[in-house]
């Protein structure tokens, strides 16, 4: 038995499958800027992908505001730094936390839904029809979503923001003595517009990764209700790891400017 | 176009998935307003075949004509062109359950032709009442209908477009005998009435004697045997009579995996 076989067929499965993404990748992003545009579907996302997504998002950025605050506190106090607290949270909020933690909670309930929809069309032959109906998947299904998620992701992010350190405002204000006016104007003050709009870059980064999983593994998806499980949890899975990859690199990119 | 030319031809149609070989060199003609059944058991590449032909797959070898022009390779705007003469009827109806009847009916008029609203309803609801339904069923969603009644929306959808070519994916699969029926005798109703073109699959022969002038029986890849459907009977074919006849006993053997 050659130990080299199963070495290669694990490279060329894997360039196979990088290849098969990206020619999905490039067929999305044609569709999503060449017209037509199918307008009504694509506010009909807007409002599934995005409005929708506001009370998962907004929770969870007050809790993280809140327990930033806490953290923070506990640290800064060990150098008598306390009075940093609200520009740390707003920091945080806004470059790193607020963008991420959105990120995955979208992955969680977008790439989800999108996957198990079109997963569910496919085994359906609903895909096919809509070929056999002279109207193309890709316009019809892909970039809907895909452009929905990159123009709401950005707003979601920027109300995640706010209500993120609305979250750590609570918190300092009642239980760790911090004046109202005080915190928001150190908090205000201290952030740069490049701050917020690195945060805003990522968001829309993370929209489109959210929306394209959700597509590529619902296109792909095979058999029956065990494949449109199995392309779900694919589609979850590989965004939120690509969402914490692309963190990586877009912060490293934007720390530059 | 040649007059005289095969509405679709299939010229050694070569199709694998990984190892395994779907069509071994497909040779099929079907001529103007002909309704050809191909018959053929479970996984023997019946609907890779029809899909093949519309470009949903795209086969390795071969060649396939609509009209006398070769279709193969085409893609984009010409392979959107082409792809109007056609309409299908899907095995499990694939209606979009998003969307009521006669959206549904009218999709390809609004999605694909750009026609407005209104009048595609009024063409929606003319088409329902040609495969037997009431304007009331137009409002319903797909959800709310039996098999038989969705497989009826889809008939009404692929006719909706005036097509020249329809495809049926097994028909009558998964309905009682009585709505199989039912089924056949709109199928046969409008090939005739329409003077479209049908290319129909089936495993079910009933269903195939009936909607069929002409039928081929597909086996391991291959045509083995393409006849007028009255004689399917005396084709002296062991592997047709072991199929047309149910036997389990014969020289057709069961693969086990699809």
């Amino acid at each position: 038995m050659n130990i080299f076989a199963p070495i290669g067929r694990a490279v060329l499965n894997f360039l196979a499958a990088a290849g098969r993404l990206g020619i999905f990748t490039g067929r999305a992003v044609g569709h999503c800027v060449r017209p037509p545009i199918y307008w009504s579907l694509l506010f009909k996302q807007m409002f599934r992908v995005g409005w929708l997504s506001l009370p998962v998002v907004g929770m969870t950025a007050f809790f993280t505001g809140g327990v930033l605050a806490l953290q923070i506190y506990i640290g800064s106090s060990r150098y008598g730094a306390e009075g940093f607290v609200p520009q740390v949270v707003a920091l945080g909020i806004c470059r790193e936390l607020g963008p991420v933690i959105a990120g995955l909670m979208f992955a969680g309930r977008v790439a989800a839904a999108i996957a198990a929809e079109i997963g569910t069309m496919r085994v359906t032959e609903q895909i096919d029809a809509l070929t056999t109906l002279a109207t193309n998947p890709f316009k019809y299904l892909v970039a809907p979503r895909v452009l929905a998620a990159v123009i709401t992701m950005p707003i979601l992010v920027a109300i995640a923001d706010a209500i993120g350190i609305l979250g750590g405002y609570t918190v300092s204000t009642q239980s760790l003595g911090f004046n109202g006016y005080v915190y928001l104007e150190n908090s205000v003050n201290f952030l740069t517009n490049q701050d917020v709009s690195s945060g805003l870059i990522k968001a829309a980064v993370f929209g489109f990764i959210v929306a394209l999983m959700g597509c590529y593994h619902g296109f792909n998806s095979k058999g029956g209700a065990q494949g449109v499980g199995a392309a779900t949890t694919d589609a979850v899975t590989s965004s939120m790891i690509l969402i914490l990859a692309a963190n990586y690199i877009l912060t490293s990119l934007l720390f530059e400017t | 176009m040649a007059d005289g030319a095969p509405k679709v031809e299939l010229r050694g149609v070569k199709k694998r998935f990984g190892p395994k070989v779907v069509l071994d060199g497909v040779n099929l003609s079907i001529g103007k307003g002909e309704s050809l059944v191909v018959i053929g058991g479970s996984g023997t590449g019946k609907s890779v075949m029809i899909k093949s032909v519309l470009g949903i797959l795209h086969p390795e070898a071969g060649q396939i004509f609509v009209d006398g022009e070769e279709v193969t390779h085409l893609s984009g705007r010409g392979r959107d062109e082409y792809l109007k003469k056609f309409a299908m009827l899907f095995q499990g109806a694939a209606l979009f359950d998003s969307l009521s009847v006669w959206e549904n009916v009218a999709f390809g008029l609004v999605q694909g032709r750009g026609m407005n609203r209104k009048d595609a309803r009024g063409i929606a609801i003319d088409k329902l009442g040609k495969v037997g339904l009431g304007p009331d069923v137009a409002k319903l969603y797909p959800s709310e209908l039996s098999g038989g009644m969705q497989k009826r929306v889809g008939l009404a959808r692929a006719i909706a477009s005036d097509p020249e070519i329809i495809f049926f994916d097994e028909p009558t699969t998964g309905l009682d005998p009585i709505m199989a029926d039912v089924i056949n005798d709109l199928i046969v109703s409008t090939v005739k009435d329409l003077g479209v073109t049908a290319l129909s699959i089936t495993h079910d022969m009933v269903s195939a004697r009936k909607i069929s002038d002409r039928i081929a029986m597909l086996y391991k890849g291959k045509i083995i045997w393409d006849g007028p459907t009255d004689r399917i009977d005396e084709t002296g074919n062991e592997y047709v009579d072991q199929f047309i006849n149910g036997r389990a006993e014969g020289p057709i053997k069961m693969e086990v995996r699809a």
